[in-house]
């Protein structure tokens, strides 16, 4: 029996980025404003359609801000952080509010120059008294590399998963951004390259870890009657799922596991597929061995066997499962929340527009989020032509 | 208004004692729930709570236990061993307190709750047993961290 969710079909009309890299001419509100323009464009609307508004990291009452900035009152709004994965939330929360007749047309976006700013802050210092204060801080622990490190030395311990197995997500996202002009990083690289770079908190080196740039994108989602003015192919969202877990490293009860689990299979599930049914994979790249956990947590492999999974460049271009295809947050883009471009990319390719990178005959494209502090969050959203 | 009055009355001779122990939330070195954590290490001690009544040990503390729900729970103290979940070094400078490289690591107490914590050794590994040792704070308590424990 079909979900709920899924009997009034629920599309993403509309999809693009901002300006990414460096961005020094544009504010991240005008970033966001140029980016909505041209989504609603490609889905025949305006600004005036919009009446559901979804962002994150654009400030304090994030929406409420950007609602002002595009002259958009919305009747469904929210401005949740879950971290870099929030997108793929807001696209389960639009596909539930539209479903149940609460808005018609849902804006969800973002944009950050993290690397113009140089605002990344890598570590609390205040005396705020907060648990993250008292437990955290005064152990030198960074923001975010040492967090995923203590998760990425307990998997390899547990699992045996070797360095090689990390760098090779490095190089299959390289491989696909120099098949993508608007990457970050396009020049060749090797798993020794990988290897050879500077180690920052063991066992990541610094190509085990993503870009810092600017970007962001907008994505609009809508019900049937509202897809039908599409000037290009609606992508139709199949299933999605979230949940989340701990916000402390220590409150994780097995850092070799992530939320994933929970959203993949709910997302799966609502879909109505298998692992096996996916043509195109948009893991969250945040780290190499990141992309290894998502693997078996989604049940494209068995738990620890994900290192093997990928070593036949399975996730290249070429490989039986095209994953980063635009090159990823290791070597396309990373603006400090990669989840919205994440949907895009799938969207792409599943419109037959991502030029040299086309996975060829893409009928079913998964983003998978994450967000927060070593896997604190996850979103899962299955897309497909309809 | 009286509280604000209250703080130019003289206060006498006994209150000294008692103002000499530092009230580390008003620092904003803890909260109200964990004062009695960091009041333990300023004497040495490492604490954790346990439940009353399905006998489960939980860190952080919280009114209620994580396990059963029940709302009686205690201050134990541990035995101050435990074994490393997950270990990194750190190199990169993060607090100007710490020159890296260091080494940061989970260590699962014998009691069950997992710290993030620094292991205060050359090298060591996942698996390891440490025991607990401390680290002095200027102003703040002291800090738990850990080292090896050699085996008899
Ligand atoms: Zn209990």
């Amino acid at each position: 029996m079909p979900h709920a969710l899924t009997t009034s079909p629920v599309y993403i009309v509309g999809a693009a980025e901002t300006p990414l890299g460096k961005v020094t001419d544009q504010s991240e509100f005008s970033m966001v404003g140029l980016a909505a323009r041209e989504a609603l464009g490609e889905a025949g609307l305006g600004f005036r359609d919009v009446d559901a508004l979804f962002t994150n990291y654009m400030g304090e009452e994030g929406s409420v801000q950007l609602g002002e900035y595009l002259g958009i009152r919305p009747r469904y709004a929210e401005s949740s952080d879950m971290g870099g994965a929030s997108f793929e939330f807001f696209v389960h929360h639009a596909m539930a509010a539209i479903a149940a007749g609460r808005c018609e047309v849902a804006l969800i976006g973002y944009a950050s120059r993290q690397r113009s700013r140089r605002n990344r802050k890598r570590s609390a210092t205040a005396l705020d008294g907060s648990l993250s204060a008292q437990f955290e801080t005064p152990y030198g622990i960074h923001f975010p590399i040492g967090h995923y490190a203590l998760s990425a030395a307990r998997y390899m311990h547990q699992y045996g998963a070797r360095l090689e197995h990390l760098a090779e997500i490095a190089v299959a996202a390289r491989q696909w951004a120099m098949l993508n002009p608007k990457a970050w990083s396009r020049d060749p690289l090797t798993i020794d390259d990988v290897m050879a770079s500077p180690m920052l908190s063991d066992p990541l080196r610094k190509l085990d870890c993503c870009l810092v740039t600017d970007g962001g994108g907008v994505v609009v989602v809508t019900g049937r009657d509202r897809a039908r003015n599409a000037a290009k192919r609606p992508i139709r969202v199949l299933g999605a799922g979230e949940s989340h877990v701990q916000w402390h490293v220590a409150q994780c009860p097995d850092l070799t596991v992530t939320p994933g689990l929970a959203s993949g299979r709910d997302a799966f599930a609502m879909a109505g597929i298998q692992p096996g049914d996916v043509d195109v994979f948009e893991p969250y790249d945040n780290f190499t061995h990141s992309v290894l956990l998502y693997l078996e947590d989604l049940g494209f492999c068995k738990k620890g066997e994900a290192g093997d999974f990928v070593a036949e460049g399975r996730l290249r271009p070429g490989g039986s499962l095209p994953s980063m295809t635009s090159g990823g947050g290791l070597s396309y883009c990373h603006p400090g929340a990669l989840g919205i471009l994440l949907l895009i990319e799938a969207v792409r390719q599943l419109r037959g527009e991502a030029g040299d990178r086309q996975v060829r005959d893409a009928e079913i494209a998964v983003a998978h989020g994450t967000g927060g502090l070593a896997f604190s969050t996850a979103s899962t959203v299955v897309l497909g032509r309809d | 208004m009286a509280p604000v009055a209250l703080l130019f009355l003289p206060l006498p001779l006994w209150c000294l004692a008692v103002t000499d122990k530092p009230n580390y939330s008003d620092l904003g070195a803890a909260d109200p729930t964990t004062e009695p954590f960091w009041q333990a290490c300023a004497e040495g001690r490492l604490i954790v709570q346990r439940c009353t009544a399905c006998g489960a040990h939980q860190f952080y503390p919280r009114p209620f236990c994580l396990a059963c729900e029940g709302t009686t729970l205690s201050w134990v103290e541990c035995r101050g061993t435990g074994t490393i979940y997950s270990l990194t070094t750190m190199r990169l400078p993060v607090d100007p307190q710490l020159p890296p490289p260091y080494l940061l690591a989970l260590v699962d107490l014998d009691e069950g709750p997992r710290l993030l914590t620094n292991i205060e050794a050359a090298t060591a590994a996942i698996g390891d047993r440490v025991r607990v040792a401390w680290r002095q704070r200027d102003g703040l308590p002291p800090l738990p961290i850990f080292v090896p424990l050699r085996q008899p």
